[in-house]
């Protein structure tokens, strides 16, 4: 079955099994590992992509239902010279890494609560990220992280 | 080393600074290779097939149907097993392939390849096994009732612990008696089990794999491929996460049979269904204790019976039981005390290491005694506890004379002294509510309340096991400089151990620009698991002093090249050579050839139990103190943590940031375990094995924390620094129950607390009489008398007891 669609700006196919998700198309197909995969039920958010701009748990998503739409990944989320997005510079900065298999989907959802709203309350953050476990941190540290971005990207 | 080359100044990015993880920057750009993220050309797929049978007979098994299948590439069973059947991470008892009988629901019986993920799901399920279901042992209890099947050649005790010290027959003014449960809780590290077999052209095989420890992964799968060690070459693919779930072997043997069988390389990935199959859990305990106490509140005497389900294999057991067993009167000085464990086989699923290691289970009981016998007293919980601590010089239960800096005063009214949250607002958000977005309590239903716990835990391997670590550090001339480059099997899973050991180099080679060379069985050493909490005194002690070598050696040639004296004082300092602090140049002209140096770590010895259960059996421990304030809804028995103040004894924090994530981190599965975390089973079978049904905390459950350290130095450890990564998981459950307690009033002697708990619609387990002491052989291992007697025995394989 081939599907095609636009990841991180690029107009990819791949001739996908057809009970394939989108996070399988996008790791085992076309090689784009950062998205992970740590329930394929939609439960701990390792697997976090923008598709068609809107947040989605890419495990839940079939390879075909993103035919031919426009998928962000975590791998394309640093700048074009490679250069860090200053969420994944505040991750690292706060030390929210540890084993940091929970990381690209987080990355992926801070990025998406800044950019909707880029000044959210304790509260707002925890709900917005309340779909992404992590194991490792107990979360402080990626609150830290939360407000550190926000404040780097609040600097004009 | 003498005074004269101690090091002026430290260079940025030394201990004590809160420096960024090396492999930060790839795990935030989605670019760090975990096992799961592994690929070569040609790879086939595998998959497991697994007993649905707690305990049967295997009739008969059936692959032609699966091997039909196009795409299909192997289909084994137990007859494939080219070598050694079994294997373990103590004993070998474990089949690699089950043969005749399956003893737990989801033991391996079959494993298949093929050319794509959904070909090989299909194999799987094509495979035809035929089973005679067997009487099955499924509650602890039942191992040693009369009658009881056997499930194992040494019968289903695996060990027993017998303490006994002072007067355990002492009489006391005050007495409290308890019995208390704990749940069988999961790992549930993000990252699946996974890894890369690669078929080698010498005949061996690579493996690629999430693992906590190289070396005794290669000692286990070697004898079952009948290979020679040297041709099974293990190598770390990126761990995503562990704690404990990686001591033992998943798909090790069968990844590399399957590569052999084949010629092609094969990838193996447990999905979250399959991985809660294929890693032990916390054991489930039953903890009965009797403390008996003077007026003052000195305690006189503590009497404990412990009894641990370590499932259908051995894996960690024999130590497990034996931690419990020496941390069951908590961290207090206890005069008199008989304390009884014993570790049993059943059909459950296999039990094994999980951070605390057995402390959690009994510092529960422990600490909800203290509670109690507070209230009996009339003396206020946290002075009562201050009455009893441990201090230096104090004698455990095990007769130890305590030799490691133990603050435990200290943390005790620090933990204590910390504010807590002031009372909530008048209108709060329904998320700040226990049941949150449930959108179920009101406000004026909620009570609070407050518990306190502390607890301690050994670091490093107990009971006289020859522990070590091997490092090599080579310093060189880099292109941008002189660069370290550090080799060693020690495990990164994700606890910063690569960060502190960066951090050590650079502090004794005053050099920036530190490296690791992969790491893998064939170029280097053992360094022991990244378990324990022992990794940053044992691969840091084995860097640290290949690096003080270094040194050595780096400044024998700047005196040599110099003409100078051996006495003379030379440093080195941001990669300059100094006189007498005056620079005389840089360090490259004297790198070639690089200077490189191999050290092994060893910790002081200790010893094993005597038949009474005395001895000097750990190398040194850690304690912490935790306060819970939780606000609960009694109606509707949700509990939501308003606070967690954390206070740990660390020694010497090397990176301070990194230190309080794993105070966090440690808390965040404590309270996950006192309120949310059990694996439900049912005639053995997990019934809730995935993540929409095994709740692990989220962020929002997840309260405000307070974290701080104490640093009061370790002797006889590089820095002084104390192993980090338990202490809170083990004194949160007790804590968080505590505070529970406190706002409801009700006894909750079972973690963790359920809503029905709370409402009363279940009632505390009542006390009963303990079972009886087995009679067995008391302290050793019933597996190890069992191999060690055996017609044609061969040595046993080492133990690694009392982690």
């Amino acid at each position: 079955m081939l599907v095609r669609l636009r990841v991180d700006g690029e107009w990819r196919e791949a001739d996908a099994w057809e009970g394939s998700s989108l996070l399988s198309m996008l790791r085992d197909d076309l090689g784009l590992t950062g998205s992970k995969n740590a329930c394929e039920e939609g439960e701990c958010g390792s697997c976090t992509v923008w598709l068609d701009g809107v947040l989605a748990c890419s495990c839940l998503v079939l390879a075909a239902q993103a035919h031919d739409r426009d998928v962000g990944t975590i791998d394309g989320l640093a700048g074009d010279e490679g250069d860090l997005h200053p969420v994944q510079r505040a991750f690292l900065d706060s030390g929210a890494v540890q084993c940091g298999f929970c990381t690209p989907g987080l990355v992926v959802a801070v990025t998406d609560l800044l950019e909707r709203d880029p000044d959210p309350s304790e509260l707002a953050t925890r709900e917005a990220l309340s779909g992404n476990l992590c194991r490792c941190t107990g979360y402080v540290k990626i609150l830290d992280a939360v407000r550190l971005a926000r404040r780097r990207l609040g600097e004009p | 080393m003498s005074d004269m080359e101690t090091f002026v100044d430290r260079p940025r990015g030394g201990i004590g600074e809160s420096i960024s993880r090396p492999d930060g920057e790839p795990k935030v750009r989605g670019a760090f290779a975990y096992g799961s993220d592994l690929w070569a050309d040609g790879a086939l797929w595998a998959r497991t097939v697994r007993s649905p049978h707690a305990h049967a007979r295997i009739l008969s098994v059936d692959i032609g149907p699966a091997l039909a299948i196009p795409g299909v590439h192997a289909v084994l069973v137990s007859d494939d097993v080219p070598g050694e059947r079994l294997y373990g991470l103590e004993f070998p008892d474990q089949p690699v392939l089950a043969d005749d009988v399956v003893r737990y629901v989801g033991e391996p019986v079959v494993v298949v390849a093929g050319d794509h993920p959904e070909t090989a799901r299909r194999a799987a399920d094509a495979v035809r096994v035929t089973y005679e279901p067997l009487e099955a042992i499924t509650d602890m209890e039942q191992a040693t009732a009369p009658g009881a099947p056997e499930l194992h050649p040494w019968g289903n005790v695996l060990r027993h612990i017998h303490i006994e010290h002072g007067d355990p027959g002492a009489d006391a003014d005050v007495w409290v008696e308890g019995y208390y449960e704990t749940g069988m809780q999961d790992q549930a590290a993000l990252g699946p089990e996974a890894g890369l077999a690669v078929p080698a052209d010498d005949g061996g095989v690579d493996l690629y794999v999430t693992t906590q420890w190289l070396h005794a992964d290669r000692r286990q799968i070697a004898p079952c491929l009948g290979l020679p060690e040297e041709l099974v070459r293990v190598h770390l693919a990126g761990v995503g996460g562990a704690f404990g779930s990686r001591e033992d072997l998943h798909l090790h043997i069968h990844a590399c049979m399957l590569a052999r069988h084949t010629g092609r390389p094969v990838k193996m990935v447990y999905d979250r269904a399959e991985s809660f199959l294929g890693h032990v859990h916390r054991h489930p305990a039953r903890i009965w204790l009797r403390h008996g106490a003077a007026r003052d509140g000195r305690l006189v005497v503590v009497r404990a019976r412990l009894l641990i389900d370590g499932g259908a294999y051995a894996s960690s057991s024999t130590a497990v039981i034996a931690n419990a067993s020496t941390f069951a009167a908590g961290p207090y000085a206890v005069p008199n005390a008989a304390i009884d464990g014993t570790a049993v086989s059943t059909n459950n699923p296999p039990c094994g290491a999980m951070r605390g290691f057995g402390a959690p289970q009994v510092c529960f009981g422990h600490e909800a005694q203290m509670d109690r016998l507070a209230d009996a007293l009339g003396i206020d919980p946290i002075e009562l506890r201050l009455r009893n601590v441990l201090r230096p010089g104090s004698v455990m239960p095990t007769g130890q004379v305590l030799r490691s800096s133990a603050p435990v005063e200290e943390l005790v009214r620090r933990c204590a002294a910390i504010p807590e949250p002031p009372p909530r607002s008048a209108a709060p958000d329904v998320l700040e509510l226990p049941g949150g977005a449930g959108n179920v309590a009101g406000p004026d239903t909620l009570r609070r309340g407050v518990g306190f716990a502390i607890g301690y835990k050994n670091f490093a391997y107990s009971e006289g096991f020859d522990d070590s670590a091997e490092a090599r550090v080579t310093l060189s001339a880099g292109p941008e400089g002189p660069l370290a480059e550090i080799r060693t099997a020690a495990v990164e899973v994700g606890q910063g151990l690569l960060t502190v050991l960066t951090q050590i180099a650079r502090t004794e080679l005053g050099v920036g620009e530190v490296r690791f060379a992969p790491h893998d069985t064939t170029r280097i050493g053992s360094a022991g698991s990244s378990s324990a909490s022992r990794q940053t005194m044992m691969a840091g002690g084995a860097v640290h002093a290949a690096c003080v070598a270094v040194r050595g050696e780096l400044l024998a040639r700047a005196r040599a090249a110099l003409g100078l004296p051996a006495g003379a004082d030379v440093e080195v300092v941001d990669g300059r050579i100094l006189l007498e602090g005056v620079p005389l140049g840089d360090i490259a002209t004297l790198l070639e050839p690089p200077v490189s140096a191999t050290e092994v770590y060893r910790h002081r010895q200790v010893e094993g139990f005597d038949e009474l259960g005395q001895g000097d059996v750990h190398v040194a421990f850690a304690f912490a103190a935790e306060r819970a304030v939780v606000e609960v809804d009694e109606e509707l028995g949700l509990v939501r943590v308003l606070q967690i103040a954390a206070v740990q004894d660390v020694g010497h924090a090397l990176n301070p940031a990194g230190v309080t994530g794993q105070i966090e981190g440690g808390t965040a599965q404590g309270v996950g375990f006192a309120l949310m975390e059990e694996l439900v089973l049912e005639g053995g079978a997990i019934r809730n094995g995935s993540f929409t049904d095994y709740l692990i905390p989220t962020i929002l459950d997840m309260p405000a924390m307070v974290s701080e350290v104490i640093e009061d130095p370790e002797p006889g450890v590089a820095y002084g620094a104390k192993g980090v990564g338990e202490p809170s998981t083990i004194v949160a459950p007790a804590a968080v129950a505590a505070a529970v307690r406190a706002a409801t009033g009700r006894r909750l002697n079972r973690i963790p607390i359920r809503p029905d708990d709370i409402v009363g619609l279940r009632e505390p387990l009542p006390w009963r009489e303990p079972p009886e002491v087995p009679d067995v052989v008391f302290q050793t291992p019933l597996p190890a008398i069992w191999l060690a007697e055996r017609p044609g025995a061969e040595p046993a394989q080492p133990h690694r007891l009392g982690e």
